[in-house]
């Protein structure tokens, strides 16, 4: 029999049935049209840098730029078009498509309302040149970039990882990457308390803390099956139902049973 | 170098022996005014803050990674636990943004719009009083905090009345609102609403003048237009620089261009004024509020929005036609298959701009999803705003930062 394949440099999820003849529409690129504030914008960025598409994309612009441009491409942006705060910045995974990442950087015109997209393609292994200098708000989000996704910036300040442990091997947010983690991800606690040969010892199946064996009579009451704790796993499937009675008859005073009738029910708070 | 597989502390590019007589010293992850898991690496000279790195991650869930592996529905509860201090917001951030990849924004329905943008409001609410009880505790002042989590119980049951749940609500769907609202919650809210601007005035009194409470945030965690541009900070840090920036009025969304309310701004960028702020943005949210009610009336019984390529049809439909039965069966277990395209879509939440940007491939799982959380920056720009104030200080300026913690991991 032969293993299905699967492919390596995708490991996301996939839908399980696509049609044969399904054609994915495509949101509408549409021109920037002539004399609007945009195609100034993207006059600005001409002047400055090569630019190598621009178009309205749900009526948002989107410039693309060389990666090396981009720093030019914001800088003119900033100062000439008044695009000064760069609201968000990040990577898209296209490494098994193409090769690399796509690197976008969200800009935002605070007296105008008016948002912009530049985008640059960055071949895997290269490196963009960090916009820290002209945008603070760079800092930690191009450090999460190098985080989660592996994309090198060049000239940061403090490049070092921001949300994963300073010793973490990957970049979770790739594609490469699954969901439950790679080996290394698995068994990091491990080996971090107990070291590497402690691996065969714990076993994968004590390596979740979080892991519930439903035979476990040692951590967990079985509520309505209740066995003596630490009771061998045999015993818990013959238990009988053991049922739970809140009120004995007889018993103490305060534990009383409800009464309807003798109780008010509130129908609204305060 | 130390050894970092041993459960030692491990502290890079920081000496704690050294010649001059700071001192470094570790704030959380474990601490009760850090308002979550932050760990705060604080250098000292005497009681002033020379260096101040933030650390953050340890509350990290991947859902960033976990929205590429599951259908746009499936995430939307998701998103509930990033800020959950008012999950609504987030849901609604979502939503927003799916439907403008859908293109299918001014197809929902009008009485979905009022109820999600009343939801967005008794959130934004909620949040704000929470802010101020929590910030209020650990400043020092313990009434306050109980003052506020009683009104906030009331906005909760209302929210509780509505959609069953108190603090992950995922009252939001993509193309509308699952539920009308239930018999006299319009009632119970023009109630709660009426009440709200004595009990904010109750709060003021305690702490407007109060001379404890000035003296801890006047002049306290002073951010700058400059740099809250640059950080990119959104929300009532940005409004307390002076500049005027609300989205809910500059790209209007939902009913926010109908609506009479305005955008308090302040230009002293600190504490005091972004409490400022905060006080009068629960006004404004009372104000929205009640002439939401008065909206409700006037719409149809509709609830979702009728694209039957992208959104199941009503349960009346699904029950009664074969073809829409097909359709929803297709939508539940391979999902909706949104054009090929991104977008980024920006929304005011009670923290600031809340974003999300969604690459899609044609395919039922989103190619990429990030979310612009506005607790990251407002997190990040800790590192410059903390240097040369004192240690005192810092948890008043954490506290008055509003940050959360699902939403700067996520």
């Amino acid at each position: 029999m032969m293993r299905p394949y699967t492919p390596k440099d995708n490991v996301q999820k996939k839908a399980y049935y696509t049609d044969r003849f399904w054609v994915a529409p495509r949101i509408p690129e549409e021109p920037v049209p002539e004399g609007s504030d945009y195609a100034e914008d993207v006059a600005a960025v001409k002047k400055a840098c090569k630019v190598l598409n621009a178009y309205i994309q749900r009526g948002q612009l989107v410039i693309y730029v060389n990666s090396e441009d981009n720093v030019t491409a914001l800088k003119a942006l900033k100062e000439e078009r008044g695009y000064d705060m760069l609201s968000e910045l990040s990577a898209v995974d296209f490494l098994a498509e193409r090769g690399g990442f796509e690197v976008f950087y969200q800009l935002l015109n605070l007296n105008a309302a008016r948002r912009l997209r530049v985008k640059c393609f960055v071949e895997e292994n290269h490196a963009v040149e960090s916009v820290n200098p002209l945008y603070r708000s760079a800092d930690w989000a191009e450090r999460e970039m190098w985080d989660l996704m592996g994309v090198k910036v060049n000239n940061h300040p403090y490049l070092k990882r921001l949300i994963m442990p300073d010793d973490w091997e990957g970049h979770p947010l790739r594609k490469t990457y699954p969901l439950e983690g790679d080996e290394f991800a698995q068994w990091y606690e491990v080996d971090k308390i107990f070291g590497k040969e402690a691996r065969d010892i714990i076993g994968p199946e004590n390596r979740d803390p979080g892991r519930i064996d439903r035979y476990d009579t040692e951590r967990f009451a079985r509520l309505g099956h209740e066995v003596p704790r630490g009771a061998p796993a045999e015993m818990v499937d013959k238990a009988e139902e053991t049922p739970i009675s809140y009120q004995e008859e007889e018993g103490v005073f305060l534990i009383q049973k409800l009464s309807a009738e003798n109780s008010k029910v509130l129908d609204k708070r305060r | 170098m130390q050894q970092t597989n041993k459960l030692r502390p491990f502290f890079e590019n920081l000496e704690f022996e050294r010649e001059d007589n700071h001192m470094v010293i570790n704030f959380g992850p474990q601490h009760p005014s850090a308002h979550g898991q932050l760990r705060l690496i604080l250098e000292l000279d005497g009681e002033q803050i020379v260096r101040a790195v933030p650390d953050i991650g340890y509350l990290h869930r991947g859902m960033e990674k976990m929205a590429e592996n599951m259908i746009y529905n499936e995430f939307l509860p998701t998103t509930d636990r990033m800020d959950y201090i008012a999950a609504t917001s987030n849901n609604y951030g979502f939503a927003l943004a799916v439907e403008r990849l859908l293109g299918i924004e001014d197809k929902v329905p009008r009485r979905a719009k009022v109820i999600r943008t009343m939801l967005l409001e008794i959130n934004r609410i909620i949040s704000h009083l929470f802010w101020l009880a929590t910030h209020a505790l650990d400043v020092g002042a313990m009434s306050v905090f109980l003052y506020c989590f009683r009104e906030r119980e009331f906005a909760m049951d209302l929210m509780e009345d509505y959609c069953g749940a108190r603090l992950t609500h995922s009252a939001v769907r993509i193309g509308g609102v699952p539920l009308d609202l239930p018999d006299g919650w319009l009632g119970a809210l023009a109630k709660f609403v009426n009440e709200l601007p004595s009990n904010i005035k109750d709060y003021e009194d305690l702490l407007t003048e109060n001379r404890i409470w000035r003296m801890r945030l006047e002049g306290v965690g002073v951010i700058d237009a400059d740099l809250a541009r640059s950080w990119g900070c959104t929300g009532p840090i940005l409004r307390a620089t002076g500049i005027e920036y609300d989205i809910r009025k500059e790209e209007p969304y939902e009913l926010y261009d109908e609506l009479e309310f305005d955008i308090p701004v302040t230009n002293t960028g600190d504490s005091y004024g972004r409490y400022k702020l905060y006080m009068e943005e629960m006004r404004q949210s009372a104000r929205i509020l009640q002439q939401l009610i008065a909206m409700y009336d006037e719409t149809e019984p509709e609830l979702m929005a009728h694209v039957p390529q992208y959104i199941s049809a009503p349960k009346e439909d699904i029950m009664t036609q074969n073809y829409s039965l097909m359709q929803h069966f297709v939508l539940v277990t391979q999902g909706m298959r949104p054009p090929v395209g991104e977008v980024y879509v920006p929304t005011e939440s009670p923290k600031g701009e809340l974003g999300f940007y969604i690459n899609s491939q044609g395919e039922p799982y989103p190619y990429r999803l990030k979310v612009r959380a506005p607790s990251f920056w407002h997190c990040g720009i800790l590192q410059d705003i903390l240097p040369g104030s004192y240690i005192a200080d810092v948890v008043t300026i954490i506290g008055n930062t509003n940050i959360v913690f699902g939403e700067i991991d996520r």
